[in-house]
């Protein structure tokens, strides 16, 4: 494997210009001090009660998410590359989306095989021939990006159903602001604060076309035991909407109410938290109280909007990543901007053998999984784990696909004895409304705190990082 | 608001109210137990502390005896207990994390912090100065949590939910500690104890914190028909059946008010206080002491359903 990228030293060593106050500033800060505001930051986190929950885990239903008080600076050309190329990418993941419960021109034309959608569990039959408001399907997005070197930006994962980790990137950036005064007025960087205006002026904009009043959006919580609820409250509030559970919403004659101290209201828009198997026990899987009955009649009706709308995870899944560059070109007649990782998709029989051969050198994924969960990573992975993947990969191949090591780039990072490069990743979100497309800049980016490591996934013991955007 | 953001800030009240009721209860007792026989007779105070708390089949179908430290236990840190200070602060966390939106970020701040700081008391205390340590920290838990929400919140119908939430707690607590040492407070000719029953007296002020409003009130020794006035008629005493139901029907009235409409709830409440208003001791006596705590707690309930039913469902 070659040498990670520093993002602040590079490859050669030499402080790249981005970098160059924040490497004065490291030298400058006693160690002492440094850790005495990492101590400060975790309290603050721990106050505020910033948590998640890590499934599987029976004594840490609640666990902080280890915040590293370097943050990770991108140059505004950098940002402008990246703004385009999200752009880009979310228009053609919409749509993909939109075509393929429409027209299916995309299976005509031959680019993308048939059973990948037909045999994809994301795949929702309902939503065929159903219209959406305004035919966005893709409201809010998380698009993993991974950097390789000082040009090369790779998309990971799109993440286009209920993406999370975007109060990170605004608690992250409040923290330290708070922590870093004197670091902040040294800089220039763009802002990210008016990512929830953001995010409402794309959710009322996307309200159905027949709301006469102004449109009233809710955000829907599978609730507090969800890993992500303190995100799901955070937002509410600082979207100024409710934050409602299934229970507290009904369906009568096709249109959403939401239970009040005063009686019945009417609902337009749902900001969903809540994957599309627990959406409506009437239509999906009828075993769950976390949604509600009848949902779906609703949105059918064309009287609801659901953002993300339904289905959409046929676009996120590893299987259909790979198709990604082809379907950039297909709907957009534009070359990709932002690079796919060189995939091998273990369904096709050279890519399984070529996958087999060199298991010790590539990642496997799970074409469904996600969070870090059921992965292989061949390089450091121990002889039993190879021989179990390897026995998994040729039972159900069609469920795995296969990339390279990639030597994601590193950030200098508080460890147990001073600053040293961690390897990163970002998460931007990609906001999709009437009037277009708004990206806060920045994003979320996780940082992998043991020392080699490559999974950045909070639920594998990643940490994370504020990011910094210079403004011009 | 929603229903269940309203359900929720109630019941965030409710529990930190009763944990606080607890600590109290078990603050009087304790001092009471310490007294020497002579002074107390010889009734169990465990016992009926635990009667108080309103848990004595649940006691007793864990333990054998209500001694102190099965009463103490089972009152404070039991988790099989519901209703123990733990408990209740454990559920007032649940219920202000399911609406953290509604709170301000005192009271979440408030509330979250007693949550962190109980795991500290582990699963009970060492020594008594340890547990007197922990009851005053359970009673200034709840004055900073009420505090913050006194002094932060907007006043709207998401304060005014959460004050019924203290209230009706208040009121039950109160109306508790009447039904289960009403025998103590009967006027002087139907007395049953002795002059041994003076520290009982002292013991029911305290718990509902009311040691030294008592002399300032009526500026005399203790006479427990005026334990009973006070803790009943009196409006002036924070925790008085009269005093609560001043501030239920207060607030149910800014709901309406805001709302625009009336509802069962209301007329229950002023109903209430109407009869509370109209009352006079020595016909409360005449009726009957216990028979009247055991009205106004059944009609308490039946208040905190008909709130229920208005508007938390």
């Amino acid at each position: 494997m070659v040498a990670a990228f520093d993002e602040m030293k590079g490859h050669l060593g030499d402080v790249r210009p981005a970098y160059g106050e924040l490497s004065r500033w490291l030298a400058e800060v006693p160690p002492d001090v440094l850790d005495y505001r990492r101590r400060e930051a975790e309290l603050i986190f721990k106050r505020i009660g910033i948590t998640f929950a890590v499934y599987g885990e029976a004594d840490a239903q609640e666990r902080l998410i280890p915040f590293d008080v370097i943050p990770r600076i991108m140059s505004a050309a950098e940002w402008r590359l990246l703004e385009k190329g999200l752009t880009q990418r979310v228009a053609a993941l919409n749509a993909f989306i939109n075509d393929i419960y429409g027209a299916r021109e995309v299976l005509r034309a031959g680019v993308v095989p048939d059973d990948l959608v037909f045999r994809n569990p994301a795949f929702r039959p309902e939503m065929s021939g159903q219209k959406v408001p305004h035919n966005i399907h893709v409201h809010i997005a998380g698009i993993d990006i991974v950097r390789v070197d000082a040009e090369t930006f790779y998309v990971l994962e799109d993440n286009v159903r209920t993406p999370s980790g975007v109060s990170y990137m605004l608690e992250n950036r409040e923290i330290m602001m708070r922590l870093f005064p004197e670091l902040f007025s040294r800089h220039r960087i763009a802002p990210v604060e008016n990512y929830p205006d953001e995010l409402l002026a794309t959710l009322r904009s996307v309200a159905p076309a027949k709301t006469a009043r102004d449109p009233e959006v809710v955000l829907l919580t599978p609730g507090v035991f969800n890993s992500a609820y303190y995100e799901h409250s955070f937002l509410a509030d600082k979207l100024g909407v409710e934050l409602v559970e299934g229970r507290d919403l009904f369906v009568k004659d096709e249109i959403v109410f939401m239970r009040t101290t005063q009686g019945a209201r009417r609902v337009d828009v749902i900001y969903r938290r809540i994957d599309d198997d627990f959406i409506d026990p009437l239509t999906f899987r009828p075993d769950t109280a976390l949604g509600v009955p009848g949902l779906m009649s609703a949105y059918q009706a064309g009287n609801l909007t659901l953002a993300n709308a339904v289905g959409t995870g046929i676009a996120d899944d590893k299987a259909v990543y790979s198709f990604m560059p082809e379907i950039i070109r297909f709907y957009l007649g534009e070359e990709p901007i932002l690079k796919n990782v060189p995939t091998w998709r273990c369904r096709e029989e050279e890519h399984l053998a070529y996958t087999l051969d060199h298991l010790h050198e590539l990642v496997i994924k799970e074409v469904h999984g996600s969070g870090g969960y059921g992965m292989l990573i061949g390089p450091t992975a121990g002889k039993v784990a190879i021989e179990q993947f390897r026995a998994k990969l040729k039972t159900s191949p069609k469920n795995f696909i296969s990339q390279p090591t990639l030597a994601l780039s590193t950030c200098p990072t508080c460890v147990e004895n001073g600053v040293a490069p961690r390897h990163v990743d970002l998460r931007p979100f990609v906001l999709t409304g009437r009037n277009g497309v708004r990206i806060v800049p920045g994003g979320l980016t996780r940082v992998a705190l043991k020392e080699g490591s490559l999974v950045v996934n909070s639920s594998q013991g990643g940490g994370t990082k504020d990011t910094w955007v210079l403004d011009g | 608001m929603l229903s269940r953001t309203a359900d929720n800030l109630y019941w965030l009240s409710r529990y930190v109210e009763r944990a606080e009721y607890l600590a109290r209860i078990l603050e009087a007792t304790h001092r009471l137990s310490a007294l020497p026989l002579a002074y107390v007779g010889t009734s169990n105070e465990w016992e009926s502390a635990v009667a108080t708390a309103g848990c004595s089949a649940a006691l007793f179908a864990t333990y054998d005896e209500a001694n102190e430290s099965n009463v103490t236990n089972f009152l404070a840190f039991s988790t099989a207990n519901t209703s123990s200070i733990r408990s209740c602060f454990e559920l007032a966390r649940g219920n202000a994390r399911a609406v953290r939106t509604a709170l301000t970020v005192e009271m979440w701040d408030s509330i979250n912090t007693t949550w962190l700081e109980l795991k500290r008391f582990g699963n009970g205390p060492t020594s008594s100065e340890e547990f007197s340590r922990f009851l005053r920290w359970v009673q200034e838990s709840s004055l900073r949590f009420d505090g913050s929400a006194y002094r932060t919140m907007l006043r709207n119908d998401a304060y005014w939910f959460s004050r019924l939430g203290v209230y009706i707690e208040r009121a039950d607590n109160t109306a508790r500690i009447l039904d289960v040492k009403y025998h103590l407070l009967l006027p002087e000719n139907e007395r049953v104890g002795g002059p041994l029953d003076y520290f009982q007296w002292a013991a029911i002020l305290r718990s509902v914190s009311a040691h030294t409003g008592y002399h300032w009130v009526y500026r005399e020794s203790l006479k427990p028909w005026l334990v009973a006035d006070l803790l009943i008629l009196r409006d002036e005493m924070p925790r008085s059946l009269a005093s609560c139901y001043e501030a239920i029907v207060r607030n149910l009235d800014s709901i309406a008010g805001a709302y625009g409409r009336q509802g069962p709830a209301q007329r229950h409440a002023r109903g209430v206080r109407m009869r509370l208003q109209n009352s006079r001791m020595d016909g409360i006596f005449q009726r009957g002491l216990h028979e009247f705590i055991g009205e106004f707690i059944a009609e308490n309930n039946r208040l905190g359903t008909l709130v229920t039913e208005q508007f938390l469902t």
